[in-house]
């Protein structure tokens, strides 16, 4: 089963299928590469962040849900005492106008609930996408016809409207659950689509073709000579996806249809900063800031990962 | 061809007939009795009973689903007696809290959104085709990476932040632009255009960044393609390489894209509109979410679709017009 990492092969294979081990050359380009070593190092940092956040939270001396009365000024509309939002020894990124709870705190949870959803969304597409993908193009017929219509309408569904439409439908409880499956129904195929044209193309290959013929099963062929060969599609889709659903969990928690309040999210604290902007700037900006810099990160790394898998192509 | 049209819009229609019935299917399942709703706080059962059979809700779904379908097709009536509302094709079905046909709620606000959409293709089309064009040139050189940096900042920030972001910085701290008003284009032509600056700006900066990667690699690409190396060859200038060998092929699927984006453009004109306080369809649909007003968001939704399903027809007409070598029926 190893017809498939002989040179000879190697060399005739699309420049997608990498020529050693994939894994260890991507990942040895990217740690040579210092933009996507600092992309990695802010993406850690976040994760960390939304790992560790009890304990950060203790640290900091503020949790995300406690309200600081002696923070804001009541005469002033209850904005933040002090200049840049109320950032202080006390308060690190300053406090939320009107409530006065801890910014950093609810940046540190925030990033929980990103991560969180993004992440098992990422994860839940990829399944789906990879399984369909593999299904439509190596079984073709009927399979193919049915999967390909699916996909096809599904693309064609103005998704986030109708992502918004469902989530305000349905009860507010169990919002993550109900996010990620929302955003995976309406993700898959995007990655499937890829999936089944790489799939038509590798089971034409001799490769394919000489396991077929020493017996394999069809079981066997697809995970054991197609499967490896998507690995590093795989792996570009992947670090392109999860930007995307990190916008599109901000954005409908932004629209108030995401995660609801008292829970944390990085875009319900720039939605609620809507009413603050020109007065408290701050308040808006460092989720903003969160935001846009963990999106950018996952996108630089995206573009490296591929120019690393895929030496061969331009941009 | 005509077979090809024919097939074309056979499918488009399944398709939407598919939207509508799967929406349907998820607003029957999911909302809350509407029939509560438009009752209001001094109720009484009979009252219940009574628009529920004035709206048609007491009939299983089918029956529901086709006077819906019928309404969409030939126009339908609701409530019976002295409060007869009369709702003409296209009927998108009526609004339970604003007491309006739908269909009319969306006609007053479409133009709005044409607007705001149209200013902003025009924008990213012009920014995303002139900044690929200037990076493909200056291939490597300084152009190309800063014309770079700035589309990935670009994809990267969401628009909603970009939004406030340049209004706290234009509006309220330079003061360069007004704040926003409603203004008929007739009052103040200036103020109007003013007031739309800003949401075009956001809306196309994303999709510009897009395409102006999308046309570097495309015109890296057709660069290296056989008939351009033959036209040099053969002694052609250099601007006419560019302008009969080059371009075409080379911007022919950034005008595909384009159209189907534009299509998609009521998802994205949703949080643009929501927070620039424009009064277009975007913002109806936000509102009707937060008021719960099932028929408005459904005939959103369906609108949506409508246009991507049309977009996406449109656009393959087009490809094999400006493209022979995908036009149909010529394989």
């Amino acid at each position: 089963m190893t017809i498939s990492s002989t040179p000879l092969e190697a060399a005739a294979a699309d420049p997608v299928v990498a020529t050693t081990d994939p894994r260890r050359s991507v990942v040895r380009v990217l740690l040579r590469d210092r933009a996507a070593v600092a992309c990695l190092a802010y993406i850690g940092l976040v994760v960390a962040m939304a790992v560790f956040a009890p304990l950060i939270v203790r640290i900091s001396g503020w949790d995300p849900y406690e309200f600081d009365q002696s923070s804001i000024d009541p005469n002033l509309g209850s904005i933040p005492i002090g200049s840049w939002g109320g950032i202080s020894a006390e308060h690190w990124l300053g406090v939320e106008p009107g409530s006065g709870r801890d910014v950093f705190a609810r940046i540190v949870y925030g990033a929980r609930s990103s991560m969180l959803i993004a992440l098992s969304a990422t994860l839940l597409t990829t399944v789906l996408g990879v399984v369909f993908g593999l299904l439509a193009g190596y079984f073709g017929g009927r399979a193919d016809t049915l999967i390909s219509r699916v996909m096809e309408f599904l693309m064609a569904f103005p998704a986030l409207i109708f992502m918004i439409a469902m989530l305000s439908a349905l009860p507010a409880d169990d919002r993550q659950f109900l996010l990620v499956a929302v955003i995976s129904v309406f993700g898959w195929p995007y990655l499937a689509r890829i999936v089944r044209a790489q799939t038509l193309s590798l089971k034409q290959r001799e490769f394919v073709e000489a396991a077929r013929a020493s017996g394999a099963s069809r079981g066997q062929v697809v995970f054991r000579e197609v499967l490896p060969n998507l690995r590093s599609t795989i792996l570009v889709m992947v670090t392109m996806a999860v930007p995307g659903y990190i916008g599109t969990e901000a954005g409908l928690s932004f629209l108030g249809v995401g995660l609801v309040p008292p829970t944390p999210s990085w875009g319900q604290m720039i939605a609620s900063s809507v009413s603050w902007y020109s007065v408290v700037p701050t308040y808006f900006l460092v989720p903003g800031v969160f935001l846009a810099l963990l999106v950018l990160s996952f996108m630089v790394l995206g573009d490296h990962v591929r120019a690393a898998v895929d030496p061969g192509g331009r941009s | 061809m005509t077979r090809y049209l024919v097939h074309r819009v056979a499918g488009m229609l399944v398709v939407l007939f598919l939207v509508c019935l799967f929406t349907y299917v998820v607003f029957f399942v999911l909302s809350p009795d509407p029939a509560v709703q438009i009752c209001g706080k001094n109720c009484t059962p009979d009252r219940i009973d009574q628009i529920r059979a004035n709206l048609g809700l007491d009939d299983p779904f089918w029956t529901q689903f086709w006077q819906f379908l019928h309404g969409l097709v030939a126009g339908r009536v609701y409530g019976s007696g002295a409060s007869v509302v009369n709702c003409p094709a296209p009927c998108l079905g009526y609004s339970f809290q604003t007491s309006q046909i739908v269909t009319d709620m969306i006609v007053q606000r479409l133009p709005v959104t044409a607007v705001v959409a149209v200013g902003a293709a025009v924008l990213w089309l012009f920014a995303g085709v002139i900044g690929g064009l200037v990076s493909a040139v200056r291939e490597g050189r300084f152009a190309d990476r800063f014309i770079a940096g700035l589309t990935l900042g670009g994809m990267s920030v969401p628009n909603y932040v970009l939004a406030l972001a340049l209004q706290y910085v234009f509006v309220v701290q330079l003061q360069w632009l007004p704040f926003p008003q409603a203004v008929p284009f007739a009052d103040d032509p200036v103020q109007w255009f003013l007031n739309f600056v800003l949401p075009w700006t956001v809306l196309a900066i994303g999709y510009a960044s897009a395409y102006t990667r999308l046309t570097r690699a495309n015109v890296i690409d057709t660069l290296g393609e056989n008939f351009v190396r033959t036209a040099k060859a053969k002694g052609l200038r250099p601007d006419l390489v560019w302008r009969r060998h080059a371009l075409r092929p080379a911007l022919t699927p950034v005008v595909t894209i384009a159209g189907m984006d534009f299509a998609g453009l009521l998802g994205g004109a949703l949080i643009t509109e929501t927070v620039f306080g424009i009064n277009g369809v975007g913002k109806l649909a936000a509102d009707s979410i937060t008021k719960n007003d099932q028929p408005v968001i459904m005939a959103v939704t369906l609108l949506a679709a409508f246009f991507v399903v049309v977009g996406n027809m449109v656009v393959d007409l087009l490809y094999s017009a400006i493209d022979p070598r995908v036009r149909v029926g010529a394989a």
